[in-house]
């Protein structure tokens, strides 16, 4: 799970991550009250929507950035009029863009040098790492393949979590000395904190900062969680915006479904994620183009089919359905039955490609022939994909 | 033979009260494996009854195993749970454990597998299908279920399938018997970051298994473990080996399905690790319909037998 820029900062300032004043403002009404708790001075204005890139995004009204640098707060509040309820469209949103729904005003900081922090699970080791580099405010995988050696790590041992001389020996490598250094070794250990007592799955600063005044800060904060951890952080769970999500993909996850949006025109039901990942590859291996992947679990019960159905006909793009399910302990049957009964209320009108394989098979085709319905069945996934993508063609 | 699992091995099932854990359960019963204990606290001394089978209950896993010398483990324990489940087996001093959960913290594995470091117990999963070992009865009955695949798809034979992925591995498996090849192991190691045995644990297994005669590794996007296992395969592996990626289509940054299947940079994508694999002379699938075959193609060009 994803969170804003403006509550990752809230978290960091409760574990004692340095940050630059801000607030946050949810509707026009409150920019002016949230303005007013900053000093006087420059002030930036930030965009928040679960996606990067948002200083180079453009709104799809043609104002250009979503971060803006105001000299005073009358700048300011005329940049969050521009931007708020407007849909700023980056590198990473798609052209769809998001609708912005939330402001949040930064004192401005005086910048003397960009750092990268960040902390995520080593799938390698098993153990969390940290990551800091001396460049900051760039991408972090440019400076991976361009400069490697300015990429510091440390992993943690979870029986003894984060050690005092881990975090001085990164702050060294950074060279950082003075109150940069005893700063930052704070801040890394609040950091540290924040993300094993969470459940983070990556907490990312880019850039942290040094200002001339001895501060070390984090002027931006990416942060997600594990989902599987979220039943233990209700608080957590409250900072969840649904904005931020495809509609779909919300509907799903109610009938436990896991369902993701793709941008093809042939949807897919299957069960199991390796099989689903799977089936959109030979979509696309046969010349189509999958429209989602759809994984519906290894249950596949008549009221998941038919949610599922009906999740995929919402996506005005698709223009036909296969289904693929490998019944190893399910009956195929029950399956077909399912199918054909979501079909059926639905009134199917597109292209249905049903391809069954395991358990009482050939009780399941004879279900899905003997329907009445506009359906074709098939033998192989492969022998799926080529008539999906003849059909939808 | 096989590996990890014969048809001798003694299991123990915790959770074998829960309606999921009580079901495979059954389904491992009929299968022919040695079902010995199950384990649910507080219902000790109760017995766990299908058909002819009466399975003792302990309230502990330590118990089970002092009372049936259990060596194995099958954990259907719910995911808040899962972590202290698997790590009471290692305290009682299993061979095996098997962790079928799926919805673990990731937190609660990276302290399982350091609190696991220099135990005697292998963990496979968590969010796996488990392992089978097919026995030589009809639908491969008489071999040894761990888990939740559909045994009778199986048949006994020299092919060791390892994959990260249920429903693929099924698939693969099915392919295999249709076409009259048998396999030793068959094992799903689970689609979660953090999982106690790797691809390359596997592969390496089922080097050393005489009777292991070709393997498919199957794999998708997300972390580097079949690059790792790819590059030891050059180096060490004598017998041939098909691969499979999925994910080629998947979006960047997005998890699909299993927790650890997502791309977070350019070397854990499917073009990345199938260009591997290739470098490594792995013979690729195109699609998961042509995993067999490639099997075979692989077999042939080393000029091995399959069966």
């Amino acid at each position: 799970m994803n969170i804003h820029e403006y509550q990752a900062k809230a978290l960091f300032e409760k574990y004692g991550v340095a940050v630059p004043k801000g607030a946050a403002a949810r509707s026009a009404a409150e920019f002016e009250s949230a303005l007013a708790q900053l000093p006087d001075g420059a002030v930036i204005v930030k965009s928040q929507i679960h996606a990067g890139g948002r200083g180079k995004g453009t709104f799809t009204d043609g104002f250009k950035g979503g971060v803006k640098f105001a000299k005073t707060k009358a700048d300011a509040l005329a940049y969050a009029k521009s931007m708020f309820n407007n849909t700023l469209v980056t590198a990473q949103t798609g052209p769809a863009g998001r609708k912005v729904q939330t402001i949040y005003f930064t004192q401005a900081s005086d910048i003397q040098k960009e750092y990268y922090l960040a902390i995520l699970l080593d799938r390698a080791t098993s153990r969390p790492v940290i990551v800091a580099s001396t460049e900051g405010g760039v991408e972090i995988e440019t400076v991976a393949h361009n400069t490697p050696e300015k990429i510091f790590k440390i992993h943690i041992d979870p029986a003894v979590g984060l050690q005092g001389y881990q975090a001085r020996q990164l702050a060294f490598q950074l060279g950082l000395t003075g109150d940069y250094f005893k700063n930052a070794v704070k801040l890394i250990g609040s950091l540290y904190k924040m993300f094993w007592e969470t459940d983070a799955a990556m907490i990312e600063v880019n850039p942290l900062i040094t200002t001339p005044d001895g501060k070390v800060l984090a002027l931006d904060a990416k942060v997600s969680f594990d989902d599987n951890a979220l039943f233990r952080h209700p608080d957590i769970v409250a900072l969840r915006d649904l904005n931020e999500e495809d509609s779909k993909e919300i509907e799903a996850s109610k009938f436990g479904l896991s369902y993701i949006a793709l941008d093809g025109n042939i949807a897919c039901l299957v069960n199991g994620a390796g099989l689903a990942m799977s089936t959109m590859d030979i979509i696309k291996h046969f010349g189509g183009s999958p429209a989602n992947f759809l994984d519906v679990g290894g249950g596949a019960s008549k009221d998941q089919v038919t949610a599922a159905f009906k999740i995929i006909l919402t996506d005005p793009n698709v223009k036909g359905i296969l289904v693929n399910i490998f019944g190893g302990i399910m009956d195929c049957n029950t399956i077909a039955t399912g199918v054909v009964a979501a079909a059926r209320e639905l009134g199917l009108k597109i292209p249905l490609v049903v391809r069954l394989e395991g358990n009482n098979v050939a009780a399941g085709k004879k279900t899905l022939a003997e329907s009445g319905l506009k359906l074709e069945s098939a033998d192989t996934m492969a022998d799926a994909a080529q008539k999906i993508v003849k059909l939808v063609a | 033979m096989s590996i990890i699992v014969t048809e001798k091995t003694k299991l123990l099932v915790q959770g074998i009260t829960g309606e999921f854990g009580a079901r495979h359960t059954k389904l491992s019963l009929d299968y022919g494996t040695q079902v010995v204990a199950g384990v649910t606290p507080g219902k000790g001394g109760q017995f766990f009854e299908h058909g002819s089978h009466k399975v003792p209950i302990f309230n502990t896993v330590a118990e089970a195993v002092k009372a049936t010398g259990a060596t194995a483990s099958a954990v259907f324990v719910p995911p808040p749970f899962a972590a202290d489940a698997i790590l009471e087996s290692v305290d009682a001093g299993l061979d095996l454990c098997v962790a079928i959960t799926e919805g673990i913290p990731v937190k609660d594995m990276i302290q399982v597998k350091r609190a696991m470091a220099g135990s005697k117990t292998r963990l496979i999963g968590p969010n796996c299908p488990g392992i089978v070992t097919p026995g030589t009865g009809e639908g491969s009955k008489g071999g040894c279920r761990i888990g939740i695949a559909p045994g009778y798809i199986h048949k006994k034979g020299h092919v060791g399938v390892v994959s990260r992925s249920g429903t693929l591995t099924y698939e693969a498996v099915f392919q295999l018997t249709s076409k009259g090849l048998g396999q030793s192991t068959c094992v799903g190691i689970g689609g979660d970051p953090v999982n106690g045995t790797s691809h390359l644990d596997v592969i390496k297994m089922f080097n050393d298994d005489p009777e292991t005669w070709g393997i498919i590794m199957i794999g998708e996007i997300g972390g580097n473990a079949e690059v790792e296992a790819a590059r030891w395969i050059k180096a060490n592996c004598k017998t041939p080996v098909a691969g499979f990626i999925a994910g080629a289509t998947a979006p960047a940054g997005r998890r699909m399905g299993h927790a650890g299947a997502v791309v977070g940079g350019a070397e854990d994508t499917a073009a990345a690790k199938i260009a591997v694999f290739k470098e490594c002379g792995i013979e690729c699938a195109a699609t998961p319909s042509d995993m067999a075959d490639a099997l075979i193609r692989a077999a042939k060009a080393n000029g091995a037998k399959l069966a």
